[in-house]
């Protein structure tokens, strides 16, 4: 490898997210068109540092109804009952499917959690300038995208089961509003990562640009 | 001559193109991330898996996932139906999303690979190429089939102590779509697919 860090931005050149072209920014131009697939280019995400906190902050809004508010309501013979996402990990630990607990426990809750503090941390970091662990972080934000998707796990088993249950002798289930909002976190999650721009951890002063 | 310049979609920093041994991973000298792999015949067997996928998607939205076996009666439910009854409960946005990551998103994935294959195979470059490639990359994170699949099972779990449980045929079919997705996530090959799609093109203008 060459001594010199040099970017394709630092040469005036841009690079495709899409098809991995590189080509020549026009003097004058901020935006242009990849010459090979005809996506929109950009040195960086546009405003990746605004859109990504307001999606982060809504995501965190809405991660408190998703843990407080029901998943799903069970009414049969035996009575009503409501089970929140917490409750549901209790269910599992209690009758011994342990193992059911944990994956639900760091599914549904630890996921959620640790990638937004992940982003909050990329975030306020890069707002910094900062040069610190610069390696640790591009690795951090691989992991953020990465495990983002397995918190749709509760949301698939809500939808499973009542669809399934719905035999009225037995028991009737129904989705709870905590789903609405918990299918929410894992959407806005999942945007403000892909809104984010891993970019700006090796060169944060570039982000003005947008 | 030098090697042709690359650059790291995850920092920007600019690399020259090495040669990789078969099956090899070429990573970014700075920030870690895979650049690009080398695949032997990555366009033939992603081709193969397409086609297989698409099998495998078709039985799992058209049979049982799973039933319920309750005194004598056995009750099921598809992919779609489960679907349904989220709207039907009024869970509309939790319904267009479980249909979007299961069902939407994995079909217009694997439709977009075999519409981009088939014809680079034999030689052609499909219309609207490039628009058709910009669909499949925008689409590949939404698809979550594997999660969907580990959901099942926890509802399995969930549910085995209220009735006996009938694996569906579109269990195993789900259980054998993931696997096949996965494959071709490991062996699709994007810079491939645009070097042979510009040699066609520049072959037969
Ligand atoms: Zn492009
Ligand atoms: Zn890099």
């Amino acid at each position: 490898m060459s001594a010199k860090q040099a970017t394709a931005a630092s040469v005036g050149l841009l690079n495709c997210h899409i098809c991995g072209q590189l080509s020549r920014l026009k003097r004058g131009l901020h935006e242009a068109c990849c010459p090979r697939c005809g996506s929109a280019l950009h040195a960086r995400k546009p405003n990746s540092i605004p859109r990504t906190w307001a999606l982060l902050i809504a995501a965190m809004i809405l991660y408190v109804p998703a843990n407080l508010l029901p998943m799903m309501h069970t009414s049969s013979l035996f009575g009503s009952q409501s089970d929140t996402i917490m409750s549901g990990v209790v269910y599992f630990w209690t009758t011994g499917s342990w193992y059911l607990a944990l994956i639900i426990f760091f599914a549904s809750i630890m996921v959620p959690l640790l990638k937004m503090l992940a982003l909050m941390v990329l975030l306020v970091s890069v707002q910094r300038s900062s040069r610190w662990q610069r390696e640790q972080r591009a690795r951090l934000y691989r992991l953020v995208e990465f495990v983002g998707r397995w918190s749709m796990l509760d949301i698939y088993v809500v939808a499973v089961i009542v669809a399934l249950v719905q035999l009225k002798a037995l028991a009737t289930i129904q989705p709870g509003p905590g789903a609405i909002a918990f299918g929410a976190v894992v959407v806005l999650t999942m945007f403000a990562a892909l809104t984010f721009d891993p970019r700006l951890i090796w060169e944060p002063q570039r982000e003005s640009h947008g | 001559m030098s090697a042709p310049l690359i650059a790291c979609h995850e920092c920007d920093l600019l690399q020259r193109e090495v040669a990789l041994p078969r099956g090899g991973v070429a990573r970014c000298a700075r920030c870690g991330a895979e650049l690009y792999r080398s695949h032997p015949h990555g366009m033939e067997r992603t081709l193969a898996l397409t086609a297989g996928a698409i099998v495998l998607f078709v039985l799992a939205n058209s049979f049982p996932i799973i039933g319920l076996q309750l005194e004598g009666q056995t009750i099921q439910t598809t992919l779609y139906n489960t679907v349904r009854t989220l709207w039907d409960e009024d869970m509309k946005s939790v319904a267009v999303l479980v249909f979007v990551t299961t069902i939407a998103m994995p079909a217009l994935q694997l439709s977009a690979l075999a519409y981009l294959l088939f014809p680079l195979r034999l030689g052609r470059v499909p219309a609207h190429f490039s628009a058709v490639f910009r669909v499949l990359q925008t689409v590949r994170p939404w698809g979550m089939v594997e999660v969907f699949m580990l959901g099942v099972l926890v509802s399995l779990v969930k549910l085995a102590h209220l009735a006996g449980i009938v694996p569906g045929v579109a269990l195993w079919s789900f259980a054998a779509l993931m696997l096949v997705m996965a494959g071709i996530g490991a062996v699709f090959d994007a810079r491939g697919l645009w070097a042979r799609a510009s040699r066609l093109q520049g072959a037969a203008p």
